[in-house]
Protein backbone atom coordinates (compact mmCIF):
# COMPACT_ATOMS: atom_id res chain seq x y z
CA UNK A 1 0.00 0.00 0.00
CA UNK A 2 1.96 2.55 -1.09
CA UNK A 3 1.62 6.59 -1.73
CA UNK A 4 1.37 5.77 -5.70
CA UNK A 5 -1.32 2.86 -5.39
CA UNK A 6 -3.57 5.08 -2.73
CA UNK A 7 -3.40 8.48 -4.86
CA UNK A 8 -4.01 6.10 -8.60
CA UNK A 9 -7.15 4.18 -6.57
CA UNK A 10 -8.56 7.25 -5.63
CA UNK A 11 -8.61 8.53 -8.98
CA UNK A 12 -9.61 5.25 -10.27
CA UNK A 13 -12.37 5.16 -7.86
CA UNK A 14 -13.48 8.94 -8.13
CA UNK A 15 -13.39 8.49 -12.19
CA UNK A 16 -15.88 5.68 -11.83
CA UNK A 17 -18.02 6.88 -9.19
CA UNK A 18 -18.22 10.02 -10.91
CA UNK A 19 -19.14 7.91 -14.49
CA UNK A 20 -22.46 6.90 -12.64
CA UNK A 21 -23.25 10.49 -10.89
CA UNK A 22 -22.65 12.95 -14.03
CA UNK A 23 -25.84 14.24 -15.84
CA UNK A 24 -24.43 14.99 -18.93
CA UNK A 25 -23.63 11.80 -20.98
CA UNK A 26 -20.35 13.18 -22.73
CA UNK A 27 -19.47 13.76 -18.64
CA UNK A 28 -20.03 10.38 -18.14
CA UNK A 29 -17.74 9.24 -20.95
CA UNK A 30 -14.81 11.70 -19.96
CA UNK A 31 -15.52 10.59 -16.68
CA UNK A 32 -15.28 6.89 -17.57
CA UNK A 33 -11.96 7.63 -19.43
CA UNK A 34 -10.27 9.25 -16.10
CA UNK A 35 -11.44 5.62 -14.59
CA UNK A 36 -9.47 4.15 -17.53
CA UNK A 37 -6.48 5.90 -17.42
CA UNK A 38 -6.20 5.54 -13.31
CA UNK A 39 -6.56 1.59 -14.22
CA UNK A 40 -3.81 1.86 -16.39
CA UNK A 41 -1.81 3.87 -14.59
CA UNK A 42 -2.16 0.90 -11.88
CA UNK A 43 -1.20 -1.88 -14.48
CA UNK A 44 1.95 -0.03 -15.23
CA UNK A 45 2.54 0.71 -11.45
CA UNK A 46 2.49 -3.42 -11.13
CA UNK A 47 5.17 -3.29 -14.15
CA UNK A 48 2.92 -4.64 -16.68
CA UNK A 49 3.77 -2.35 -19.04
CA UNK A 50 2.26 -4.27 -22.21
CA UNK A 51 -0.85 -4.76 -20.48
CA UNK A 52 -0.68 -1.36 -19.22
CA UNK A 53 -0.14 0.71 -22.20
CA UNK A 54 -2.45 -1.46 -23.74
CA UNK A 55 -5.60 -0.60 -21.65
CA UNK A 56 -4.46 3.12 -22.46
CA UNK A 57 -4.35 2.56 -26.73
CA UNK A 58 -7.87 0.60 -26.79
CA UNK A 59 -9.95 1.75 -24.20
CA UNK A 60 -8.65 5.54 -23.70
CA UNK A 61 -8.00 5.68 -27.43
CA UNK A 62 -10.79 3.96 -28.83
CA UNK A 63 -13.51 2.49 -26.54
CA UNK A 64 -13.64 6.34 -25.10
CA UNK A 65 -13.83 8.04 -28.55
CA UNK A 66 -16.31 5.20 -29.98
CA UNK A 67 -18.72 5.61 -26.60
CA UNK A 68 -18.37 9.36 -28.00
CA UNK A 69 -19.32 8.88 -31.24
CA UNK A 70 -22.56 7.13 -30.61
CA UNK A 71 -23.31 9.64 -27.76
CA UNK A 72 -23.81 12.04 -30.09
CA UNK A 73 -24.88 10.20 -33.28
CA UNK A 74 -28.26 8.50 -31.42
CA UNK A 75 -29.09 11.13 -28.56
CA UNK A 76 -29.72 14.70 -28.21
CA UNK A 77 -27.43 16.74 -26.18
CA UNK A 78 -31.18 17.30 -23.72
CA UNK A 79 -29.79 17.15 -19.86
CA UNK A 80 -31.51 14.64 -17.89
CA UNK A 81 -33.88 16.11 -15.76
CA UNK A 82 -34.99 13.75 -13.13
CA UNK A 83 -33.08 11.81 -10.72
CA UNK A 84 -30.34 10.05 -11.27
CA UNK A 85 -31.29 7.14 -8.61
CA UNK A 86 -33.85 5.16 -9.94
CA UNK A 87 -36.77 4.05 -7.61
CA UNK A 88 -35.78 0.73 -7.15
CA UNK A 89 -32.33 1.76 -5.73
CA UNK A 90 -32.35 -0.07 -2.74
CA UNK A 91 -33.27 -3.46 -4.56
CA UNK A 92 -30.34 -3.13 -6.49
CA UNK A 93 -28.19 -1.90 -4.22
CA UNK A 94 -28.97 -5.17 -2.39
CA UNK A 95 -28.66 -7.53 -4.69
CA UNK A 96 -24.69 -5.46 -6.16
CA UNK A 97 -23.78 -5.99 -2.49
CA UNK A 98 -24.78 -9.70 -2.40
CA UNK A 99 -22.96 -9.92 -5.72
CA UNK A 100 -20.02 -8.39 -4.19
CA UNK A 101 -19.54 -10.46 -1.41
CA UNK A 102 -20.13 -13.69 -3.33
CA UNK A 103 -17.29 -12.72 -5.13
CA UNK A 104 -14.85 -11.58 -2.32
CA UNK A 105 -15.94 -14.95 -0.99
CA UNK A 106 -14.96 -16.82 -3.79
CA UNK A 107 -11.93 -14.84 -4.17
CA UNK A 108 -10.71 -15.47 -0.63
CA UNK A 109 -11.40 -18.83 -0.08
CA UNK A 110 -9.95 -20.08 -3.50
CA UNK A 111 -6.67 -21.72 -3.36
CA UNK A 112 -4.52 -19.22 -5.94
CA UNK A 113 -4.60 -16.09 -2.97
CA UNK A 114 -3.37 -17.95 -0.48
CA UNK A 115 -0.42 -19.45 -2.62
CA UNK A 116 2.85 -16.57 -2.41
CA UNK A 117 3.46 -14.58 -5.68
CA UNK A 118 6.11 -15.34 -7.91
CA UNK A 119 9.23 -13.06 -7.25
CA UNK A 120 9.87 -12.38 -10.57
CA UNK A 121 6.48 -11.15 -11.96
CA UNK A 122 7.16 -8.12 -14.15
CA UNK A 123 5.09 -9.26 -17.62
CA UNK A 124 7.61 -8.06 -20.05
CA UNK A 125 6.42 -7.72 -23.55
CA UNK A 126 8.55 -10.67 -25.05
CA UNK A 127 7.07 -13.49 -22.93
CA UNK A 128 4.02 -12.13 -23.90
CA UNK A 129 4.97 -12.31 -27.06
CA UNK A 130 6.11 -15.77 -27.47
CA UNK A 131 3.01 -17.07 -25.41
CA UNK A 132 1.12 -15.32 -28.35
CA UNK A 133 3.07 -16.80 -31.18
CA UNK A 134 3.65 -20.22 -29.99
CA UNK A 135 1.64 -21.52 -27.66
CA UNK A 136 -1.70 -19.74 -28.04
CA UNK A 137 -1.32 -19.04 -32.03
CA UNK A 138 -4.24 -20.86 -32.51
CA UNK A 139 -7.17 -18.84 -30.18
CA UNK A 140 -4.99 -15.86 -31.39
CA UNK A 141 -5.89 -16.55 -35.05
CA UNK A 142 -9.83 -17.92 -34.56
CA UNK A 143 -10.02 -14.24 -32.73
CA UNK A 144 -8.44 -12.28 -35.85
CA UNK A 145 -10.17 -14.20 -37.75
CA UNK A 146 -13.72 -13.69 -35.84
CA UNK A 147 -12.75 -9.51 -35.71
CA UNK A 148 -12.14 -9.93 -39.26
CA UNK A 149 -15.65 -11.45 -40.01
CA UNK A 150 -17.30 -8.59 -37.64
CA UNK A 151 -15.18 -5.86 -39.71
CA UNK A 152 -16.81 -7.35 -43.01
CA UNK A 153 -20.19 -7.62 -41.91
CA UNK A 154 -20.15 -4.34 -40.46
CA UNK A 155 -19.36 -3.18 -43.85
CA UNK A 156 -21.81 -4.96 -45.61
CA UNK A 157 -24.67 -3.76 -43.04
CA UNK A 158 -23.32 -0.32 -44.34
CA UNK A 159 -23.03 -1.22 -48.11
CA UNK A 160 -27.07 -2.61 -48.19
CA UNK A 161 -28.24 0.79 -46.03
CA UNK A 162 -26.16 3.10 -48.49
CA UNK A 163 -28.25 1.14 -51.68
CA UNK A 164 -31.77 1.41 -49.99
CA UNK A 165 -31.52 5.09 -49.85
CA UNK A 166 -30.16 5.49 -52.94
CA UNK B 1 41.75 7.58 -17.13
CA UNK B 2 39.67 10.21 -19.04
CA UNK B 3 37.91 9.30 -21.89
CA UNK B 4 39.09 11.17 -25.41
CA UNK B 5 37.51 14.62 -26.11
CA UNK B 6 35.25 12.73 -28.80
CA UNK B 7 33.43 10.57 -26.26
CA UNK B 8 33.36 13.68 -23.73
CA UNK B 9 31.65 16.17 -26.25
CA UNK B 10 29.38 13.33 -26.80
CA UNK B 11 28.63 12.68 -23.78
CA UNK B 12 28.49 16.26 -22.59
CA UNK B 13 24.98 17.10 -21.00
CA UNK B 14 24.99 12.98 -19.58
CA UNK B 15 27.84 13.95 -17.51
CA UNK B 16 26.53 17.48 -16.35
CA UNK B 17 23.29 15.93 -15.27
CA UNK B 18 25.45 13.38 -12.95
CA UNK B 19 27.63 15.52 -11.39
CA UNK B 20 24.75 18.27 -10.92
CA UNK B 21 22.68 15.64 -9.36
CA UNK B 22 25.82 14.20 -7.19
CA UNK B 23 25.83 17.60 -5.62
CA UNK B 24 22.23 16.44 -3.78
CA UNK B 25 21.91 14.32 -0.77
CA UNK B 26 21.21 10.73 -1.81
CA UNK B 27 17.76 10.68 -0.94
CA UNK B 28 16.77 13.56 -3.27
CA UNK B 29 19.06 12.02 -6.38
CA UNK B 30 17.02 9.98 -8.56
CA UNK B 31 13.91 12.95 -8.34
CA UNK B 32 16.39 15.19 -9.44
CA UNK B 33 17.86 13.25 -12.13
CA UNK B 34 14.42 13.14 -13.83
CA UNK B 35 13.38 16.74 -12.92
CA UNK B 36 16.47 17.34 -14.50
CA UNK B 37 16.02 15.87 -17.64
CA UNK B 38 11.63 16.76 -18.02
CA UNK B 39 13.03 20.06 -17.71
CA UNK B 40 15.59 19.62 -20.11
CA UNK B 41 12.80 17.96 -22.88
CA UNK B 42 10.50 20.80 -22.28
CA UNK B 43 13.26 24.12 -22.77
CA UNK B 44 14.61 22.49 -25.82
CA UNK B 45 11.53 21.59 -27.49
CA UNK B 46 9.42 24.82 -26.28
CA UNK B 47 12.74 26.59 -28.19
CA UNK B 48 12.60 24.26 -31.38
CA UNK B 49 8.92 25.49 -31.26
CA UNK B 50 9.35 28.57 -31.63
CA UNK B 51 12.40 28.54 -33.82
CA UNK B 52 10.10 26.27 -36.24
CA UNK B 53 7.12 29.50 -36.40
CA UNK B 54 9.94 31.75 -37.94
CA UNK B 55 11.30 28.96 -40.12
CA UNK B 56 7.92 28.16 -41.33
CA UNK B 57 6.88 31.54 -42.02
CA UNK B 58 9.65 32.86 -43.59
CA UNK B 59 9.96 28.95 -46.01
CA UNK B 60 6.34 29.86 -46.62
CA UNK B 61 6.82 33.20 -47.49
CA UNK B 62 9.87 32.06 -49.77
CA UNK B 63 7.27 29.64 -51.80
CA UNK B 64 4.43 32.20 -52.00
CA UNK B 65 7.37 35.04 -53.25
CA UNK B 66 7.09 37.13 -50.13
CA UNK B 67 9.20 37.87 -47.53
CA UNK B 68 7.70 36.36 -44.47
CA UNK B 69 8.30 38.26 -40.85
CA UNK B 70 11.55 40.52 -40.93
CA UNK B 71 11.00 43.18 -38.77
CA UNK B 72 11.53 41.62 -35.02
CA UNK B 73 15.02 41.58 -34.32
CA UNK B 74 17.68 40.43 -36.53
CA UNK B 75 15.77 38.63 -40.24
CA UNK B 76 12.85 38.43 -37.84
CA UNK B 77 13.72 35.70 -35.56
CA UNK B 78 12.27 37.29 -32.17
CA UNK B 79 9.69 36.80 -33.98
CA UNK B 80 8.14 34.21 -31.25
CA UNK B 81 9.15 36.57 -28.40
CA UNK B 82 6.41 38.98 -29.49
CA UNK B 83 4.21 36.62 -30.50
CA UNK B 84 4.33 35.01 -27.17
CA UNK B 85 3.72 38.26 -25.59
CA UNK B 86 0.93 38.96 -27.70
CA UNK B 87 -0.77 36.08 -27.25
CA UNK B 88 -0.11 36.02 -23.08
CA UNK B 89 -1.91 39.79 -23.30
CA UNK B 90 -4.58 38.95 -25.49
CA UNK B 91 -8.07 38.75 -23.81
CA UNK B 92 -9.23 34.94 -22.65
CA UNK B 93 -12.35 34.26 -24.25
CA UNK B 94 -14.83 31.67 -23.23
CA UNK B 95 -18.08 31.64 -24.91
CA UNK B 96 -20.94 31.40 -22.46
CA UNK B 97 -22.94 28.23 -23.57
CA UNK B 98 -19.34 26.62 -23.29
CA UNK B 99 -18.54 23.77 -20.80
CA UNK B 100 -16.15 25.56 -18.93
CA UNK B 101 -13.81 22.61 -17.29
CA UNK B 102 -14.03 20.62 -20.47
CA UNK B 103 -13.13 23.75 -22.86
CA UNK B 104 -10.11 24.44 -19.78
CA UNK B 105 -8.68 21.09 -19.86
CA UNK B 106 -8.96 20.15 -23.48
CA UNK B 107 -5.24 22.59 -24.65
CA UNK B 108 -4.21 20.98 -21.43
CA UNK B 109 -4.62 17.88 -22.28
CA UNK B 110 -3.44 18.24 -25.47
CA UNK B 111 -0.04 19.37 -24.24
CA UNK B 112 1.01 16.93 -21.84
CA UNK B 113 -0.03 14.46 -24.26
CA UNK B 114 2.41 15.75 -26.48
CA UNK B 115 5.23 16.18 -23.99
CA UNK B 116 4.70 12.78 -22.57
CA UNK B 117 5.74 11.24 -26.36
CA UNK B 118 9.37 12.94 -25.44
CA UNK B 119 10.08 9.96 -22.65
CA UNK B 120 10.81 7.58 -24.64
CA UNK B 121 12.81 9.04 -27.41
CA UNK B 122 16.57 8.75 -27.77
CA UNK B 123 17.83 11.95 -28.52
CA UNK B 124 21.56 11.14 -28.53
CA UNK B 125 24.23 8.11 -27.24
CA UNK B 126 22.34 7.11 -23.54
CA UNK B 127 19.68 10.25 -23.76
CA UNK B 128 16.02 8.97 -23.51
CA UNK B 129 14.32 9.64 -20.48
CA UNK B 130 13.19 6.36 -19.60
CA UNK B 131 14.03 2.98 -21.64
CA UNK B 132 11.14 1.23 -21.30
CA UNK B 133 10.47 -2.40 -22.23
CA UNK B 134 7.47 -1.29 -24.34
CA UNK B 135 8.69 2.23 -25.82
CA UNK B 136 7.18 2.39 -28.92
CA UNK B 137 3.92 1.42 -27.74
CA UNK B 138 4.31 4.11 -24.99
CA UNK B 139 4.67 6.64 -27.74
CA UNK B 140 1.22 5.47 -29.06
CA UNK B 141 -0.54 5.10 -26.50
CA UNK B 142 0.05 8.88 -25.48
CA UNK B 143 -0.46 9.69 -29.12
CA UNK B 144 -4.48 8.59 -28.59
CA UNK B 145 -4.68 11.01 -25.92
CA UNK B 146 -4.30 13.99 -28.56
CA UNK B 147 -7.61 12.77 -30.04
CA UNK B 148 -9.60 12.79 -26.65
CA UNK B 149 -8.08 16.46 -25.93
CA UNK B 150 -9.41 17.38 -29.64
CA UNK B 151 -12.77 16.06 -28.87
CA UNK B 152 -12.83 17.72 -25.73
CA UNK B 153 -12.19 21.33 -27.65
CA UNK B 154 -14.47 20.28 -30.12
CA UNK B 155 -17.35 19.60 -28.13
CA UNK B 156 -17.28 21.74 -25.33
CA UNK B 157 -17.01 25.16 -27.70
CA UNK B 158 -20.88 24.46 -28.59
CA UNK B 159 -19.90 25.44 -32.11
CA UNK B 160 -21.25 23.88 -34.75
CA UNK B 161 -17.85 24.72 -36.66
CA UNK B 162 -15.85 23.57 -33.94
CA UNK B 163 -17.56 20.33 -33.98
CA UNK B 164 -17.23 19.54 -37.23
CA UNK B 165 -13.84 20.44 -37.15
CA UNK B 166 -13.61 18.02 -33.94
CA UNK B 167 -15.08 14.92 -35.73
CA UNK B 168 -13.02 15.38 -39.20
CA UNK B 169 -9.93 15.01 -36.97
CA UNK B 170 -10.74 12.57 -34.56
CA UNK B 171 -12.02 10.47 -38.18
CA UNK B 172 -8.66 11.80 -39.92
CA UNK B 173 -6.53 10.04 -36.80
CA UNK B 174 -8.27 6.95 -36.34
CA UNK B 175 -7.68 6.33 -39.89
CA UNK B 176 -4.31 7.49 -40.39
CA UNK B 177 -3.24 5.77 -36.89
CA UNK B 178 -3.90 2.12 -38.24
CA UNK B 179 -1.33 2.67 -41.15
CA UNK B 180 1.05 4.06 -39.27
CA UNK B 181 1.25 1.82 -36.32
CA UNK B 182 1.23 -1.17 -39.00
CA UNK B 183 4.18 0.84 -40.71
CA UNK B 184 6.26 0.78 -37.97
CA UNK B 185 5.23 -2.63 -37.33
CA UNK B 186 8.04 -3.81 -39.68
CA UNK B 187 10.98 -2.39 -37.69
CA UNK B 188 9.74 -3.81 -34.50
CA UNK B 189 9.90 -7.57 -36.30
CA UNK B 190 13.41 -6.51 -37.72
CA UNK B 191 14.83 -5.18 -33.98
CA UNK B 192 12.81 -7.90 -32.32
CA UNK B 193 12.20 -5.25 -29.78
CA UNK B 194 9.84 -2.76 -28.24
CA UNK B 195 12.19 -0.61 -26.87
CA UNK B 196 13.21 2.67 -28.72
CA UNK B 197 16.96 2.59 -27.64
CA UNK B 198 17.05 -1.06 -28.49
CA UNK B 199 16.04 -0.44 -31.92
CA UNK B 200 18.46 2.71 -32.55
CA UNK B 201 20.79 0.48 -31.16
CA UNK B 202 20.50 -2.16 -34.00
CA UNK B 203 21.17 0.55 -36.26
CA UNK B 204 24.37 1.95 -35.42
CA UNK B 205 26.64 -0.80 -37.06
CA UNK B 206 28.51 0.23 -40.56
CA UNK B 207 29.21 -1.74 -43.83
CA UNK B 208 32.05 0.25 -45.15
CA UNK B 209 31.01 3.95 -44.83
CA UNK B 210 27.37 2.86 -45.22
CA UNK B 211 25.12 2.50 -42.01
CA UNK B 212 22.89 -0.29 -41.41
CA UNK B 213 19.90 1.69 -40.88
CA UNK B 214 16.30 0.41 -41.64
CA UNK B 215 15.46 2.96 -44.20
CA UNK B 216 18.08 1.65 -46.40
CA UNK B 217 15.89 -1.76 -46.83
CA UNK B 218 12.83 -2.20 -49.74
CA UNK B 219 10.82 -2.51 -46.95
CA UNK B 220 12.40 0.27 -44.63
CA UNK B 221 11.98 2.52 -47.74
CA UNK B 222 8.56 1.71 -48.27
CA UNK B 223 7.48 1.83 -44.39
CA UNK B 224 9.44 5.28 -44.16
CA UNK B 225 7.52 6.79 -46.01
CA UNK B 226 4.12 5.08 -45.25
CA UNK B 227 5.16 6.41 -41.86
CA UNK B 228 5.25 9.95 -42.84
CA UNK B 229 2.58 9.91 -44.91
CA UNK B 230 0.42 9.07 -42.11
CA UNK B 231 2.66 10.92 -39.60
CA UNK B 232 1.68 14.38 -41.87
CA UNK B 233 -2.37 13.20 -41.68
CA UNK B 234 -1.47 12.38 -37.99
CA UNK B 235 -0.77 15.52 -37.09
CA UNK B 236 -2.93 17.69 -39.08
CA UNK B 237 -0.61 19.34 -41.43
CA UNK B 238 -1.02 20.09 -45.16
CA UNK B 239 -2.19 18.25 -47.28
CA UNK B 240 -4.00 16.68 -44.64
CA UNK B 241 -5.17 19.88 -42.89
CA UNK B 242 -9.33 19.47 -43.30
CA UNK B 243 -9.81 19.44 -39.80
CA UNK B 244 -9.44 23.38 -39.90
CA UNK B 245 -9.93 23.79 -43.37
CA UNK B 246 -9.93 27.84 -42.79
CA UNK B 247 -12.38 28.33 -46.34
CA UNK B 248 -14.91 25.72 -45.03
CA UNK B 249 -15.06 25.74 -41.29
CA UNK B 250 -12.78 28.59 -40.20
CA UNK B 251 -10.27 26.92 -37.64
CA UNK B 252 -12.21 23.66 -36.94
CA UNK B 253 -11.95 22.48 -33.18
CA UNK B 254 -9.82 25.71 -32.10
CA UNK B 255 -12.08 28.44 -33.14
CA UNK B 256 -13.68 29.41 -29.97
CA UNK B 257 -10.02 29.55 -28.13
CA UNK B 258 -8.23 32.74 -28.06
CA UNK B 259 -4.98 34.34 -26.26
CA UNK B 260 -2.76 31.70 -24.80
CA UNK B 261 -5.35 28.68 -24.82
CA UNK B 262 -4.98 28.83 -29.09
CA UNK B 263 -0.93 29.85 -28.48
CA UNK B 264 -1.17 26.30 -26.15
CA UNK B 265 -2.65 24.36 -28.65
CA UNK B 266 -0.49 25.53 -32.02
CA UNK B 267 2.58 24.36 -29.20
CA UNK B 268 0.68 21.03 -28.94
CA UNK B 269 0.32 20.30 -32.45
CA UNK B 270 3.65 21.78 -33.53
CA UNK B 271 5.06 19.48 -30.65
CA UNK B 272 3.38 16.08 -31.98
CA UNK B 273 4.87 16.80 -35.15
CA UNK B 274 8.65 17.02 -33.71
CA UNK B 275 7.67 13.62 -32.06
CA UNK B 276 6.21 11.86 -34.74
CA UNK B 277 8.97 13.04 -36.82
CA UNK B 278 11.30 12.56 -33.78
CA UNK B 279 10.00 7.87 -33.98
CA UNK B 280 10.51 8.62 -37.89
CA UNK B 281 14.14 8.72 -37.33
CA UNK B 282 13.97 6.38 -34.55
CA UNK B 283 12.72 3.93 -36.63
CA UNK B 284 14.26 4.58 -39.85
CA UNK B 285 16.72 7.04 -40.26
CA UNK B 286 19.02 5.16 -37.31
CA UNK B 287 17.82 7.87 -34.32
CA UNK B 288 21.30 9.81 -33.20
CA UNK B 289 23.85 7.64 -35.26
CA UNK B 290 25.86 9.52 -37.83
CA UNK B 291 24.70 8.48 -41.66
CA UNK B 292 28.56 7.50 -42.93
CA UNK B 293 31.20 6.05 -40.56
CA UNK B 294 33.98 9.07 -41.08
CA UNK B 295 31.42 11.48 -39.46
CA UNK B 296 31.10 9.66 -35.64
CA UNK B 297 33.26 12.46 -34.19
CA UNK B 298 30.46 14.80 -34.39
CA UNK B 299 28.37 14.23 -31.25
CA UNK B 300 25.34 12.01 -31.04
CA UNK B 301 22.32 14.57 -30.24
CA UNK B 302 23.62 17.01 -33.05
CA UNK B 303 22.78 14.49 -35.34
CA UNK B 304 19.47 13.69 -34.00
CA UNK B 305 18.54 17.00 -33.94
CA UNK B 306 20.16 17.70 -37.54
CA UNK B 307 17.76 14.56 -38.99
CA UNK B 308 14.67 16.51 -36.96
CA UNK B 309 15.30 19.89 -38.53
CA UNK B 310 15.65 18.39 -42.23
CA UNK B 311 12.40 16.70 -41.61
CA UNK B 312 11.05 20.01 -40.41
CA UNK B 313 12.11 21.34 -43.54
CA UNK B 314 10.43 18.83 -45.71
CA UNK B 315 7.21 19.56 -43.64
CA UNK B 316 7.38 23.27 -44.81
CA UNK B 317 7.87 22.25 -48.10
CA UNK B 318 5.29 20.09 -48.31
CA UNK B 319 2.85 22.56 -46.99
CA UNK B 320 3.85 25.13 -49.09
CA UNK B 321 4.00 23.35 -52.19
CA UNK B 322 0.03 20.65 -51.86
CA UNK B 323 -2.97 21.79 -51.85
CA UNK B 324 -5.28 20.59 -49.29
CA UNK B 325 -7.44 16.97 -49.93
CA UNK B 326 -11.14 16.77 -49.67
CA UNK B 327 -12.65 14.23 -46.96
CA UNK B 328 -13.71 11.43 -49.28
CA UNK B 329 -10.22 11.51 -50.85
CA UNK B 330 -8.29 11.45 -47.58
CA UNK B 331 -10.41 8.81 -46.21
CA UNK B 332 -10.46 6.23 -49.15
CA UNK B 333 -6.91 7.03 -49.63
CA UNK B 334 -6.00 5.72 -46.16
CA UNK B 335 -8.44 2.76 -46.36
CA UNK B 336 -8.02 1.83 -49.88
CA UNK B 337 -4.09 2.83 -50.56
CA UNK B 338 -2.27 3.18 -47.01
CA UNK B 339 -3.98 -0.23 -45.08
CA UNK B 340 -2.82 -2.73 -48.18
CA UNK B 341 0.18 -1.19 -48.87
CA UNK B 342 1.32 -1.32 -45.27
CA UNK B 343 -0.01 -4.92 -44.82
CA UNK B 344 2.16 -5.74 -48.13
CA UNK B 345 5.11 -4.20 -46.14
CA UNK B 346 5.22 -6.47 -43.35
CA UNK B 347 5.06 -9.44 -45.60
CA UNK B 348 8.03 -8.25 -47.52
CA UNK B 349 9.86 -7.40 -44.41
CA UNK B 350 8.84 -11.25 -43.32
CA UNK B 351 10.39 -12.59 -46.65
CA UNK B 352 13.49 -10.39 -46.24
CA UNK B 353 14.02 -12.04 -42.84
CA UNK B 354 14.02 -15.39 -43.76
CA UNK B 355 16.13 -15.15 -47.36
CA UNK B 356 19.73 -15.00 -47.51
CA UNK B 357 21.47 -12.01 -47.82
CA UNK B 358 22.93 -11.05 -51.58
CA UNK B 359 21.39 -9.39 -54.58
CA UNK B 360 18.80 -11.47 -55.17
CA UNK B 361 16.72 -10.75 -51.55
CA UNK B 362 16.52 -7.47 -52.53
CA UNK B 363 15.27 -7.41 -55.84
CA UNK B 364 12.63 -10.06 -54.53
CA UNK B 365 11.63 -7.88 -51.83
CA UNK B 366 11.77 -4.73 -53.97
CA UNK B 367 9.33 -6.26 -55.97
CA UNK B 368 7.06 -7.32 -53.57
CA UNK B 369 6.53 -3.90 -52.94
CA UNK B 370 6.70 -1.98 -56.51
CA UNK B 371 4.45 -4.18 -58.53
CA UNK B 372 1.12 -3.82 -55.92
CA UNK B 373 1.63 -0.45 -55.52
CA UNK B 374 1.88 0.22 -59.18
CA UNK B 375 -1.34 -2.16 -59.72
CA UNK B 376 -3.06 -0.54 -56.70
CA UNK B 377 -2.86 2.96 -57.86
CA UNK B 378 -4.03 1.26 -61.25
CA UNK B 379 -6.97 -0.15 -59.97
CA UNK B 380 -7.88 3.35 -58.25
CA UNK B 381 -7.74 5.24 -60.97
CA UNK B 382 -10.09 2.95 -62.77
CA UNK B 383 -13.60 4.90 -63.07
CA UNK B 384 -12.17 8.32 -62.52
CA UNK B 385 -11.84 11.04 -64.89
CA UNK B 386 -8.80 13.50 -64.65
CA UNK B 387 -9.17 16.35 -66.78
CA UNK B 388 -7.93 19.70 -66.32
CA UNK B 389 -10.53 21.67 -63.58
CA UNK B 390 -13.27 23.70 -65.10
CA UNK B 391 -15.00 26.81 -63.82
CA UNK B 392 -18.63 27.77 -64.92
CA UNK B 393 -18.01 32.08 -63.92
CA UNK B 394 -14.25 32.64 -62.92
CA UNK B 395 -12.73 31.95 -66.46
Amino acid sequence: MTATFLILAAITIAGTVATMAMRNLVHCVLALTLGFAGLAALYLQLGAQFVGLTQILVYVGAVAILAVFVIMMTQKPAQTTESIFSSFWLAGSLIAALVFAVLGWAIVSSSTSSRPLPPQAEAAVRPIGDALMHRFVLPLEIMGLLLTAALIGAVVVAMQEKRGTA
Amino acid sequence: MTPPPIQQADQIFVTLQHRVVGYLPIKFQSIADVILSVVAIVLVFALLFAITTVLERKGLGRIQNRYGPNRVGPAGFFQPIADGVKSLTKEDLVPRTADQLVHFMAPVLLVIAAFLAYAVLPVGRNMALVDLNAGVLFFFAVGTLVELAVFMAGWSSRNKYSLLGAMRAIAQMISYEVPLVLASIVVIMAAGSLSTVAIVNMQTGYSGIWPHWFVLTPWGFAGFNLFMIAATAESNRSPFDLPEGESEIIAGYYIEYSGFKFALFFLGEYLGMFATSGLAITLFLGGWAAPFSFLTWIPSYLWFFAKLLLMIAIFIWIRGTLPRLRMDQLMNFAWQFMLPMTLINVFAAGVWHFMPGGVIRWLVCAALLIVPAFLLSRGLKQGKKFAARTYRFAD
